[in-house]
């Protein structure tokens, strides 16, 4: 099921791109950088939805305490690095030619990378904790903490930001989209959706099959 | 609900038990204690040579400086609380108690705030001594905004050091879990000390105060109830 869905949103992500580079027009100022755009924002999204779902689960875990929700979880969080990690990448590479930098300290730029080092971090917690049962509650709790934090990051960098004078070079809001470009922007978010889930579904089995593998280990040891 | 004090009393004394069981290790040895404020100096001289003192001066540096400092010698104290503890199964030993889950974690904020409290305090001195900073008469503002920001601080710090310390690299795994969470109250304060330092009147910088009073609230809130999710067995 999840292949079929990864599959599908695959050859619809070639899809969008082909409409993307021949069908839509050149945006007037940024000109080509800003075909990345129809990637960036797409996975940014994804990563977000990605990090929303691992945060109510692991509520939702703490509440219901069932294995399948915490599964879920880490499943969305592992796929939820992985679309981070495109979003990072794609954004300087369209911020360069764009703003004149790689990087800005803007709330939102701020916001995902922390996204990304709590993502790496809950990883990294699973990884050092063995009992599934303790590392399903301490993950749990690591990821209602990560959901609260998010916004106070956002906060605080978009704070730290509006008592600076703004930047002339860097200007973070983008301009708003004529139909065309938006047609296509809202495609690949729903293609990056479905890849989504996806991915999730494919990397569920997978935790699936590995909790089986050691349940029969421990029962081939006892 | 189990985590509700069954007598306020009874869970007054649990908490006071064990935080001056943790300090009273503490002041038998004494040493987390001096390494954490032989750091703090350390790392207060360290960021004084770090930077071109033609461009940036004394004052621009010095609430980064405090709260970075602060925030890393805090992290070394807030390990320590539940290293103890994992020697000879010592926790399972405070579990057995009749303390409910609220009252170790209140007694463990409560040992890690004198401790890091501690820490700064020593430290502020040095601090205004190093950085040469006129900050006499804001003094008890300078206070208030340290006292929240360590509430803060120790509140999410117990709560991640009690989960880190059932990993094999409690050490390395505790600033990488909790420096995320550290990030809003730092910010809030070093931007809160700057303009304390600058002598800017409360009304310019109230938005960071409310910030700060925000996170303190919320995580010191969601750290009780969620720890006991973590003591459970």
């Amino acid at each position: 099921m999840g292949g079929v869905i990864t599959a599908v949103a695959l050859v619809a992500f070639a899809g969008i791109y082909v409409r993307a580079l021949m069908f839509t027009p050149i945006e007037r100022f940024q000109g080509p950088a800003q075909k990345i755009f129809y990637v960036h924002a797409p996975v940014a999204w994804a990563a977000l939805l990605a990090f929303l779902v691992t945060g109510i689960l692991s509520l939702l875990y703490l509440i219901m305490r069932d294995r399948k929700l915490d599964t879920i979880a880490a499943a969305s969080a592992e796929v939820g690095v992985a679309f981070a990690v495109v979003m990072l990448t794609t954004g300087p590479l369209w911020g360069k030619p764009v703003w004149g930098t790689w990087w800005s300290w803007d709330a939102r730029l701020t916001s995902t990378l922390f996204i990304f080092l709590l993502f790496v971090g809950y990883q990294v917690l699973r990884g050092a904790l063995h009992d599934p049962e303790i590392r399903a509650r301490f993950s749990a709790v690591m990821g209602v903490m990560a959901l609260v934090l998010v916004p106070f990051i956002h906060v605080t960098v978009y704070w730290f930001r509006t008592l600076h004078p703004e930047p002339v070079l860097m200007k973070p809001e983008r301009p708003s989209l004529p139909g065309v470009m938006l047609v296509t922007l809202l495609s690949s978010v729903a293609v990056c959706t479905l890849l989504y889930v996806g991915f999730l579904l494919m990397r569920y089995s997978l935790a699936v099959l590995r909790d089986i593998r050691e349940e029969e280990m421990v029962d081939g040891i006892s | 609900m189990s985590w509700l004090p069954v007598s306020s009393a009874a869970t007054l004394q649990a908490i006071i038990a064990i935080a001056s069981k943790d300090l009273l290790v503490e002041q038998r040895t004494k040493t987390a204690f001096f390494s954490s404020l032989v750091f703090a100096i350390l790392v207060l001289t360290v960021l004084y040579f770090a930077r071109d003192k033609t461009s940036v001066g004394d004052l621009d540096l010095a609430p980064g400086a405090l709260w970075v400092t602060f925030t890393f010698a805090g992290m070394l104290g807030l390990n320590r609380a539940f290293v103890l503890e994992r020697e000879n199964r010592a926790m399972d030993g405070v579990r057995l108690t009749p303390a409910t889950p609220t009252a170790i974690f209140l007694g463990k904020v409560v040992g890690s705030l004198v401790f890091v409290g501690t820490v700064e305090l020593v430290s502020l001195p040095v601090f205004i001594l190093f950085y040469d900073v006129p900050i006499w008469r804001e003094l008890p503002i300078l206070i208030l905004v340290i006292a929240l920001a360590t509430m803060g601080f120790v509140s999410v710090g117990t709560l991640f050091a009690s989960m880190v310390v059932r990993t094999r690299f409690s050490e390395v795994m505790l600033p990488v879990l909790m420096l995320p969470f550290l990030f809003p109250p730092v910010v809030a304060a070093v931007q809160l000390t700057r303009g304390i330092l600058a002598h800017r009147p409360l009304s310019e910088y109230s938005g960071w105060l409310s910030l700060l009073a925000a996170f303190v609230i919320i995580f010191s809130t969601f750290s009780l109830f969620l720890f006991e999710a973590i003591l459970e067995e």
